[in-house]
């Protein structure tokens, strides 16, 4: 008999099913937000850290409808614009409840969201210093995925496209060079807009994708969480399963003998 | 009782002198296991909250985890 190997996704030493990470933002209320998570069979949630509501107690809080001892939390840097923010911001998520592998997203611009790629390194190196595991938000340039990489970045997280933008992986041949010359996981983050660009994403030998907007966005959240769980598993055992090479010519699928 | 000034996350709030943030925390019912704090710029010690008397024109920062991408 076969015997068939967990492939799992490892980031940090630790050990995930999926491959799909979902983000919280956007949803209608978070109840919807619980129940895509829960379709997308995602393991990690990317979460952001800001300041409680002292005035109105009855806001939902986010723990209540997703349970942290069942879904790791990743807490997010979104929204900071330089090293100093992020830097404060996840040192206040390790604060909360001791979360040591956090997403670090430095951005550079309001309109295109890039992300400030001199900031995110230094702040690489400091995190990495204090302990912090970083999975590091990027642009999709392979001299900069080294150098992070080289700062004891945990995971590379480049961008498909700008965030939320929904334009697809704008440009696979630097992903595929990426994946090329690291061994560290590698996760499509940002710029996705459907199931067919996270199948893309895992063909070109990615370990996982990072979708929100796509999801939450989408007319029907529950529905595209599925897709995207189904995406990324039939994206990675296509990788896997070692394609067949393309031809000029065609090749036909039943055999000449016999023909009648 | 002379009272003093301080900024709850950005919010200004007249408080009694002699008040520690553990009591600041409790009084506006904040579960301590699901926030960090920041003390003028500086994250405290959850554990020893009881230790910070706070002082007029201290900004105390609460945060948490909500939605986010």
């Amino acid at each position: 008999m076969v015997k068939l190997t967990k492939d799992n996704l490892v980031i940090a030493n630790k050990r995930f099913n999926s491959r799909l990470i979902v983000g919280t933002g956007k949803y209608k209320n978070m109840s919807d937000c619980a129940k895509a998570i829960k379709l997308s069979g995602a393991e990690i949630v990317t979460v952001a850290v800001r300041r409680v509501n002292i005035t109105d107690k009855k806001k939902p809080l986010l723990m209540d409808y997703i349970d942290p001892k069942k879904i790791t939390y990743l807490p997010n840097t979104a929204g900071c614009f330089n090293s100093k923010e992020a830097l404060r911001t996840l040192r206040l998520a390790r604060e909360i409840g001791g979360w040591k592998l956090v997403k670090l997203e430095v951005l550079g611009d309001k309109k295109n969201l890039f992300p400030e790629m001199i900031e995110t390194l230094k702040s690489t190196e400091i995190l990495t210093k204090e302990g912090f595991k970083v999975m590091v938000y990027c642009n999709d340039d392979p001299l900069m995925a080294k150098r992070l990489e080289n700062s004891g970045a945990s995971a590379i997280m480049p961008l498909a496209a700008p965030i939320g933008s929904g334009l697809g992986i704008l440009n696979k041949v630097n992903i595929k060079i990426i994946r090329s010359q690291t061994k560290l996981p590698l996760i499509i983050d940002a710029g996705l807009g459907q199931a067919s660009d996270a199948v893309m994403a895992m063909e070109l030998g990615c370990d996982g994708v990072l979708v929100n907007t796509a999801i939450a966005k989408a007319k029907k959240p529950f529905d595209m969480a599925l897709a995207f769980k189904h995406a990324v598993i039939s994206g990675r055992k296509s990788f896997l399963s070692g394609r067949i090479e393309k031809t000029l010519m065609g090749s036909p699928s039943s055999p000449n003998e016999g023909i009648i | 009782m002379k009272k003093i000034k301080i900024k709850v996350n950005g919010k200004l709030k007249t408080i009694n002198r002699n008040v520690n943030l553990s009591i600041l925390i409790k009084n506006l019912k904040i579960q301590l296991k699901k926030v960090a704090i920041e003390v003028n710029g500086e994250i405290v010690d959850k554990k020893k909250l009881n230790r910070i008397i706070l002082k007029n024109n201290d900004r105390i920062e609460v945060v948490h985890f909500i939605g986010g991408g």
